[in-house]
């Protein structure tokens, strides 16, 4: 009994020294914080990155940062906003939409930033989303292309590229030249896939288009000879491929492999056909892509004179080019915050969300001016980007008109 | 029916690679003991020595296979020395955080070095594929199911019929015994590790070429190996390879006519079948407990 009286009283002067220390420490680094910290926030303007720089999407998420460090570059080349130098605080959301959250939230309470701009994938940036509400602060969706993003009445998110309902619509023009009788899908089975899917296919039943069966692959499979095993002996004769360029790479060459003699068009944007090209060599011939941006056709491009800026510079930083497909959705996404944070007068979330809508500025895939998107009272922005289709002969990249 | 012979097809080639995945982690995990989280990334460094090999250097596609095998050997015994050696006879947690964290470090390094965009490796195969009927098949793939079956058959008679495999199997019976038996024990623990190891990095440098190159290729691939692993057995060649193409049995038919958006579940489905209803696996053999 007496012992433990003992103890406990040995243990709580222990535990009075140690929360004595603890508190000493943490004042001191809370002080350092505030001197170095304010300091810091004085001298530059930070926007959020929120990209999958590990994982499965890592290259293309390297490439939507390479972009973005262009745009920055060029802003503070030319003075940087508001007089003050543009900041990018980049961390990486490993391909995974819990740690797409727990970065949006550190570059929210502890970096402090503004305004974010993420976060490639479509899971990536829904898991963003609730995180967006609880701190109030805006996101430029770059690469999303969910139609939940916008739809799901979230007024912190103004997004640059299209939703697959979007890229439907255009694709919607064509159907009828390319004689589509019967399509099956081939999706990554996330909500991006899943929503492009349910997207074209109603789209396709609007045109009389009989839609067969929707197959799905698992977003790290590298393996879909059996999906493909199956498409093969479907009645149909068009397949819709959506997933990202290293998938898609597998798939020509599966496919081919299998002597699936079939057309493929895929969508998604996120194809980089130059690396499809020198990756599945012939089994890449034939195919149709629905893209974002055309690099090959800087002339053809809503901004020439922008285009070509960006793809020079692109080129004079030693990038793949194969990359600018991705690359340039980071350099228009900086460059909206960037217009925004300008338009607003201070890097504060609420003036920053108030003048994405004011904006309007030359995009590299059209001019970027959202439209209210979502339900009534808490709509999301969205911007109408242009969307092509591109088909692959004999190892080039030709444009088809929409 | 066409389709459902296309299906086989595609088990047959399938089932090889991972039935060569299975083998090299039933040697660590299985006769080791040693959870071996570093087997993805020795499957990774196989295809990136592919890549180097025949890209950078110019070496003939054959040539580079044994040399992206004897690479993988040298990194298995380098992780066994440094890493495993100075935790022998820890508990299996510890070994586990440490194997964890060489997984993390060396994906990390391959991301670093290489960087994220998929690489792929040309090879002296015709692009077309064999046809035989109603069914087709790339040259490249049954070429990579004989290397795959030579593998194994070689491993097979290693580990059963060698004295080195009596050594081996000695040594994780018992120790002590074994080393007054006069087995070397270390040189036993490093060359085991090496071995399996050796074996990941063959079915990268195989499957490489096949698919594309890029740092995260293992993880899926280790996954599967450990699905593998528990549904043959601890530790047993022949329940390893009848593993691999129960697997890509069960993967082939269920992404062809139950749903391809659970085709990677399949896995995961046998693993809890088999330890719910056969723990020691499928095809392990009775053994003496305690």
């Amino acid at each position: 009994m007496e012992r433990c009286s003992d103890c406990k009283l040995i243990n709580s002067v222990r535990l009075e020294n140690h929360m004595k220390r603890a508190f000493r420490s943490i004042s001191a680094i809370a002080l350092a914080a505030a001197v170095f910290g304010g300091a810091a926030e004085a001298q530059t303007i930070k926007i959020g990155v929120n990209e999958p720089l590990t994982g499965a999407f890592a290259a293309s998420g390297t490439y939507v940062v390479n972009g973005a460090k262009i745009a920055a570059d060029e802003i503070n080349a030319k003075g940087g906003i508001l007089g003050k130098k543009l900041e990018l605080v980049i961390e990486d959301n490993k391909s995974n939409p819990t740690e797409a959250a727990a970065v949006a939230e550190k570059l929210i309470t502890s970096d402090k930033v503004p305004v974010l701009m993420g976060a490639w994938g479509s899971s990536l940036t829904l898991a963003v989303m609730p995180k967006l509400m609880e701190y109030e602060t805006p996101m430029v969706v770059e690469t999303s292309s969910s139609g939940k993003i916008t739809t799901t009445g979230n007024p912190y998110i103004f997004r640059i590229s299209p939703p697959s309902a979007i890229e439907a619509a255009a694709f919607k023009g064509i159907v009828d030249k390319l004689e589509l009788k019967k399509v099956d899908f081939l999706v990554i089975n996330n909500d991006w896939g899943r929503g492009t899917a349910e997207d074209f296919s109603k789209m396709m039943k609007e045109k009389g288009i009989t839609v067969g069966s929707v197959e799905t692959m698992d977003q790290g499979a590298q393996d879909m000879s059996a999906q493909l095993s199956k498409l093969k002996g479907t009645d149909s004769e068009t397949i819709i491929v959506t997933t990202a360029v290293d998938q898609l790479t597998l798939i020509f060459k599966q496919a081919a492999a299998l002597g699936l003699k079939k057309r493929i068009i895929t969508t998604g944007g996120s194809q980089n056909p130059d690396q499809i090209i020198a990756q599945a060599g012939a089994a890449a011939n034939g195919t149709m892509h629905l893209t974002t941006f055309l690099p090959w056709f800087p002339d053809k491009t809503p901004n020439p004179e922008a285009t070509n800026y960006f793809i020079a510079e692109w080129k004079k930083r030693g990038f793949d080019f194969a990359g600018c497909t991705e690359s340039f959705r980071g350099y228009d996404g900086i460059r909206t915050a960037a217009a925004a944070i300008e338009k607003a007068g201070k890097a504060e979330p609420a003036a920053i969300k108030a003048a994405l809508w004011d904006i309007n500025i030359k995009g590299l895939n059209g001019d970027i001016v959202f439209r209210k998107a979502g339900p009534e009272g808490k709509e999301s922005g969205q911007s109408q980007p242009n969307v092509y289709l591109i088909e692959i002969t004999d190892g080039k990249i030709g444009m088809k008109t929409l | 029916m066409s389709e459902f012979l296309q299906h086989l097809i595609n088990m047959l080639v399938l089932g090889g690679t991972y039935a060569l995945l299975g083998i090299g982690l039933t040697l660590i995990f299985g006769i080791m003991n040693v959870v071996n989280f570093t087997h993805g990334v020795l499957y990774t460094f196989g295809a990136y020595v592919m890549f180097i090999v025949v890209h950078q250097l110019g070496v003939n596609f054959f040539v580079a296979l044994p040399l992206a095998v004897v690479a993988g050997w040298l990194l298995g015994a380098a992780i066994e020395l440094t890493l495993l050696r100075p935790l022998r006879g820890s508990d299996i947690d510890t070994t586990m955080l440490v194997m964890i964290g060489a997984w993390i470090a060396m994906q990390s390094g391959t991301l670093w070095i290489w960087g994220g965009v998929a690489k792929s490796v040309s090879t002296p195969f015709p692009e077309a594929p064999l046809v035989l009927g109603p069914v087709s098949v790339s040259w490249l793939r049954l070429f990579v199911l004989a290397a795959a079956a030579l593998l194994i058959v070689v491993t097979y008679f290693l580990i059963n019929r060698s004295k080195l495999g009596c050594a081996m199997r000695a040594t994780f019976q018992d120790q002590d015994t074994a080393s007054l038996m006069g087995v070397n024990v270390d040189l036993i623990y490093t060359s085991t590790f090496a071995i399996g190891s050796s074996l990941a990095a063959a079915a990268g440098a195989l499957l490489g070429p096949v698919y594309v190159i890029f740092p995260q290729m293992g993880d899926l691939a280790a996954v599967k190996a450990f699905a593998i692993v528990i549904l043959g057995g601890l530790g047993n060649i022949t329940g390893a390879v009848i593993g691999g193409f129960i697997l890509a049995l069960a993967e082939e038919l269920g992404a062809g006519y139950v749903s391809s958006g659970y085709r990677d579940a399949m896995g995961f489905l046998i693993i809890i079948a088999v330890l719910i209803f056969k723990p020691t696996g499928l095809f392990a053999r009775s053994e003496r407990v305690g």
